[in-house]
């Protein structure tokens, strides 16, 4: 399965031509201890669908951040197995998953390595083989889509942290990988750079891409993710449509989340339905008095 | 008590002010949330107010800061750290390094002020399980996640009981009702124990049900200040680049549907918003 001339087609085409070549995800019932005797997954099983988007939602310590660290092979199980498309993550390195999973860690300077913002978002695509012009045109694109197209002589560090935030988010753009991962990816934005990240997300979902994140926004999850995941003490408690996990009050409170704000009022309101947009939310009320 | 009159800020080599002429007055035992986008001037605000504008910072600061009847520009940090405590927006940027559990850790500002140890031991287990800490307490603060780290940051600051407390989004990486309870706690901390709370956040749904008053930053200039229900769900929000909570939101679309168009006062909380719609 490593093959060494095999892995730079292979690399190549998933960081160009074949992005969107169907790359399901298996979790199957995955456990990991840390070194450190911390036990934090605790038999994970999930499969994601090529161009499904998925919010991970649960407390601190949840067992979240872990988990999707397992679907690029930055953590290998220490139980049972992660297969992205054919892929095995223990059979492949990091730097191979990378062709295929983006991800954006949650603290921006645990990913940052380079001197200008340029070099940064270029960082990854060189890395994946891109030939010059292509990648020149994906760091380009990243940059403008994030709004950082002037800062890109700016030294990362003299940005600030949501700002680089948004650097790192450019790099795994730049990448073309046919599954994005975010972590916490609103953390430190306002509603601007909020919206911005929304925007982000549901083109990443019309060009067929998997996205998943990881979120304590729930109001941001129900607004682009159409699947939630629960989860607590390593286990995933829930798993469903957005639309009906994120109504279940007494499941999310075990784990110390609550529905989104617009799901809240309704249930306290009494309605029929729980819309978890503004608009379908004054439809059911303007609706309710017919 | 925080005063400050007329205070104009400068990082270094910047050419536009970070704070411009901000006076404001804050009285002991508020609740006071700062709002705004990115680049307002609510990381700065707090950083004044801590004393590491300018002490840490450099940069040109003019105009007066008092707190807790100290004058901060003239005061050194280690003279402040008794007076204000700060809690960082990145926990990683607070925690010391020094230290090799989370205990110590929090017990490091205790240590260096020379409290008892007897109390020192109360105070460190006491705010341990006020922080949900408790069965981390003899892990390492690196091997925390980042949601633990924040609520680490939080208590080894409030367990040095300064007069005020000050707070740059601490709450960004807790889980929502993790979240609510720092606002409640700080909201507790202001009516009973008097501290005086100035918090910079982005969640505008748990100031609108706990602060006092909403301090509006935009361009480094307070532009609006307030009561929460009226600062919240003014229709000026949106061209400061905040977003009014959902609820404010579905009040004013169900008002533009023909819905309650006599109302004059949306709603910023749940429960307003129940009143509003029921």
């Amino acid at each position: 399965m490593t093959a060494g001339g095999q892995r730079t087609t292979d690399d190549r085409g998933a960081a160009t031509g074949a992005a969107l070549a169907p790359m399901p995800i298996v979790v199957a019932n995955v456990s990991f201890t840390y070194p450190s005797g911390t036990q934090a997954l605790r038999g994970v099983s999930l499969r994601v669908a090529p161009g499904e988007a998925v919010a991970i939602v649960g407390e601190n310590g949840a067992g979240k951040t872990t988990l999707v660290k397992h679907l690029n092979g930055l953590l290998k199980p220490s139980e049972g197995s992660v297969v992205v498309g054919d892929w095995d993550t223990r059979e492949h390195t990091v730097a191979k998953m990378a062709a295929r999973v983006g991800y954006v860690f949650q603290n921006p300077d645990d990913q940052i390595v380079e001197r200008t913002v340029g070099d940064e978002v270029a960082f990854g695509p060189r890395r994946l083989g891109q030939p010059e012009a292509e990648r020149q045109a994906n760091v380009a694109a990243a940059l403008a889509t994030v709004g950082l197209t002037d800062a890109a002589a700016t030294h990362p560090y003299d940005l600030t942290t949501p700002q680089r935030k948004l650097v790192t988010l450019a790099s795994v753009l730049a990448m073309r990988t046919p599954i994005v991962i975010f972590d916490e990816p609103t953390m430190g934005q306002d509603a601007g750079g909020v919206a911005l990240i929304g925007g982000i997300v549901e083109s990443l979902k019309a060009e067929g891409r998997t996205v998943l994140t990881i979120t304590h926004d729930i109001d941001f999850c129900a607004a682009h993710f159409g699947r939630a995941i629960v989860m607590a003490a390593g286990q995933a408690l829930a798993d469903g449509p957005a639309a009906e996990v994120l109504t279940r009050a007494d499941v999310l409170a075990t784990t110390n989340v609550e529905p989104p704000q617009l799901v809240r009022l309704a249930q306290a309101l009494r309605l029929a339905r729980a819309p978890l947009t503004v608009e379908g939310f004054v439809a059911e009320i303007v609706g309710r008095g017919q | 008590m925080i005063r400050l009159g007329d205070v104009t800020y400068f990082y270094p080599r910047a050419t536009t002010p970070a704070l411009a002429g901000v006076t404001l007055e804050i009285p002991t035992g508020q609740f006071c949330a700062v709002i705004g986008a990115n680049g307002a001037g609510k990381s700065t605000l707090c950083y004044t107010l801590a004393g590491f504008v300018p002490h840490f910072y450099r940069g040109k600061l003019s105009g007066g800061v008092e707190v807790a009847g100290v004058d901060v520009p003239a005061s050194s940090l280690a003279q402040l750290a008794g007076h204000v405590g700060l809690v960082f927006a990145n926990p990683f940027n607070q925690i010391t390094g020094a230290r090799f559990s989370v205990r110590e850790e929090i017990a490091f500002g205790l240590e260096n002020m020379g409290v008892p140890l007897e109390e020192m031991a109360t105070r460190v287990e006491d705010i341990l399980g006020f922080a949900g800490l408790r069965d981390l307490a003899e892990r390492s603060p690196f091997a925390l996640s980042g949601g633990q780290q924040q609520r680490l940051a939080i208590a080894s600051v409030l367990v040095m009981r300064p007069p005020v407390i000050v707070l740059d989004e601490p709450t960004s990486q807790l889980d929502p009702i993790g979240s609510r309870e720092v606002f409640a706690v700080l909201r507790d901390l202001a009516a009973t124990d008097a501290a005086t709370v100035v918090l910079a956040e982005q969640k505008l749904e748990w100031v609108a049900v706990f602060a006092d008053r909403v301090i509006v930053l935009h361009e480094g200039r307070i532009v609006a200040d307030g009561l929460p229900g009226d600062v919240l769900a003014s229709a000026d929000l949106a061209q400061y680049g905040l977003q009014p909570t959902r609820y404010t939101q579905a009040a004013r679309a169900a008002q533009a549907a023909g819905f309650r168009a006599d109302r004059d006062d949306l709603p910023v909380t749940l429960e307003e918003a129940v009143e509003f719609f029921r």
